[in-house]
């Protein structure tokens, strides 16, 4: 080997080896800029809102006076369409992608189905309050209710539950079911008992990712009526409703200062709704892991 | 076996869950029903003037967010006194508030222009009559940086001249002869609000704003507020409320209308001195839900004590005399 090529053989080890740093340095920044503009975030709403964070805020009606003002209707509204939520979600949601991973022939029309859920899931919202309204609110005749709004985000949280869940479902090894089949299990016997258990982590992550995107979201239930001041609870499904983003919006919009850390106030409730929310995703993760 | 029974007590779950709902549907619709006839049962009370005891029943009001603050005053010190009475309020914006309005969804509509023409014909097609009450004054105020020295008025030719969609000016030497060749950044609520529908009327001739790189929409009036106060040479407008909220980083323009210029106040909005920008907000009642007593009840408390509630919100009383105009036009 001569020098020459040592020489030139040291130079191409020396460029990788930049090229290499500085990759990992551009990943490490990339990493650090959502992270600090996350933190940004939470700290500067937490200053701005933490003196508003009292009682007041879960016990009391909307008003006018930011000093009496809190958003008991909308977090009660905020709950109610999750409670309405969640089975419709779960059932539709999983029995859909049970079929299509389980049940259903590959062929160009699931094919077509599968295409169609994909982007279903990256439509705007705003398109899912569009059809709410027209279906639900008009079509049905439900009105602008609670139902209404809990049907539209049903709707809006379908495709995302499906694609999910088919994606833990497809995560299951195929010997499991095979070995089933070969103890004289039927189809459902399968899915239920051998399938489901192994998938079903998966599946509730996907279930309750998709619900805290749902009780983020604003657009659609100003679309179908969600209303901005509500100073009842709502007694029925049939009810007029308000939720947690609408009466944060509204406090934001308003001229007066004290509004505005209200709804930094009302903005910390629904963050940690989320984070109680994503915590729960992952101790049942943990919990179906373990019995697996 | 002992995970299959978990899965399946799950599903059982879940089903019960959706059992439970169906059921609460039911009894839903019964509720709602029960609702609107003890609603129709309490019509003894319709000629009171006081607000009965025993009122109940839902009141829905949709509409301009301008006009929001104002009605949910009414809404929360009406409820105060008729626990029963349940008031609800949106803010779908004027012309969304219209719509529902004309579909006989809502008893009230929150206006802050009048109906217009063919809003007024789909309510006539659907057969829904009402009535227009005026409820408050907003002065929108025309605002610039708080450092701004050069401008000490400006006459609505010149406002027009600035934000017309038939302007050429560019910079802020073009409107008035002595003022600085600084480029002239623009503030401006959104296409859809009513508060650019008035301002389009009273100052730009219904020729619709500009839409060029120097002037900046929002439908958030903090936004506007926050755009003209990091502008040295910016001017915005927006309802009296924002500029009174934010004096100590705006500073007001007086507006000449013809015969001197005037300050925005209180005072200037109410006696209608400050013209051409002092706006009248609206309440659309449907006439067929003033038969309702609760209904009837609440907009005649709404018209007899919204001038208290007004300058709390942010708005500017109408003077007495107006207050019981409006009133005598409430039937029933």
């Amino acid at each position: 080997m001569s020098l020459l090529e040592e020489d030139t053989g040291r130079k191409q080890i020396a460029q990788r080896r930049r090229i290499d740093f500085i990759l990992h340095i551009l990943f490490v920044v990339s990493t650090a800029i959502g992270v600090v503009a996350l933190m940004a975030l939470i700290i500067d709403i937490v200053l701005d809102g933490f003196m508003r964070f009292a009682p007041d805020l879960f016990t009391n009606y909307p008003s006018r006076r930011a000093s009496q003002a809190g958003m008991k209707s909308a977090i009660v509204g905020s709950l109610y369409m999750l409670l309405i939520m969640a089975p419709l979600s779960f059932i539709l949601g999983v029995g859909a992608a049970i079929f299509l991973e389980e049940y259903a022939k590959k062929n160009r029309l699931t094919r077509l189905i599968q295409l169609n859920i994909s982007t279903l899931a990256g439509v705007p919202s705003i398109v899912y309050g569009i059809l709410g309204l027209t279906l639900f609110v008009r079509g049905l005749a439900l009105e602008r209710s609670l139902l209404s709004g809990a049907l539209t985000m049903t709707l809006l949280v379908l495709p995302i539950i499906i694609v999910a869940a088919q994606e833990a479902i497809r995560a299951v090894p195929k010997a499991r079911r095979d070995a089933s089949f070969a103890l004289g299990a039927t189809k459902w016997q399968t899915v239920s008992r051998s399938v489901m258990p192994s998938a079903l982590p998966g599946v509730m992550t996907g279930v309750i990712l998709a619900l805290s995107r749902a009780i983020g979201e604003t657009a659609p239930l100003v679309m179908i009526g969600g209303l901005t001041y509500v100073a009842f609870l709502p007694e029925s499904i049939m009810d007029s409703f308000t939720v947690m983003p609408i009466q944060i919006y509204n406090w934001i919009s308003r001229p007066n200062e004290a509004f505005h850390e209200l709804a930094a106030a009302g903005i910390i409730v629904l963050l940690i709704m989320l984070l109680l929310m994503n915590f729960a995703a992952i101790l049942l993760r943990n919990k179906y892991q373990k019995n697996v | 076996m002992l995970r299959g029974k978990g899965l399946q007590s799950m599903l059982m779950l879940v089903m019960v869950m959706t059992l439970v709902l169906v059921a609460a549907c039911g009894n839903g619709k019964e509720n709602n029903a029960n609702g609107t006839n003890t609603g129709a049962a309490g019509g003894t009370n319709a000629t009171n003037e006081e607000p009965a005891a025993n009122l109940s029943g839902e009141i829905k009001a949709d509409g301009s967010s301008t006009v929001f603050p104002l009605t949910e005053a009414a809404a929360e010190e009406f409820g105060n006194e008729n626990k029963d009475v349940r008031v609800s309020v949106g803010t779908s914006g004027t012309g969304g508030g219209f719509k529902q309005f004309c579909a006989g969804e809502i008893a009230i509509s929150n206006a802050s222009r009048t109906i217009k023409d063919e809003e007024a014909a789909k309510c006539k097609e659907a057969g829904i009559e009402y009535t227009e009450l005026s409820v408050a004054y907003d002065g929108l105020s025309v605002v610039v940086h708080k450092d701004n020295d050069f401008i000490d008025h400006l006459t609505v030719e010149e406002l027009n001249k600035i934000f017309s969609s038939e302007s050429t000016a560019k910079t802020w030497a073009d409107i008035r002869a002595g003022w600085p060749a600084e480029e002239i950044k623009m503030f401006s609520p959104g296409a859809d609000s009513g508060t650019y529908d008035y301002f389009n009327e009273a100052i730009l001739d219904k020729k619709g704003i500009r839409n060029d790189s120097s002037i900046s929409f929002s439908e958030d009036d903090n936004t506007l507020v926050q755009g003209v106060a990091g502008n040295k040479f910016g001017i915005g407008y927006f309802g009296f409320a924002y500029y009174e909220e934010n004096t100590d980083k705006l500073k007001v323009v007086p507006v000449d209308g013809g015969s001197g210029a005037v300050e925005p106040t209180l005072d200037s909005i109410k006696d209608g001195s400050y013209a051409p920008l002092s706006r009248p907000l609206f309440i659309y009642v449907s006439n067929k839900e003033l038969e309702r007593p609760e209904v009837n009840a609440f907009v005649k408390y709404y018209i007899e004590n919204i001038g208290d509630m007004a300058k709390e919100v942010g708005y500017v009383p109408m003077p007495d005399e107006k207050y019981t105009e409006e009133a005598a036009k409430i039937q029933g």
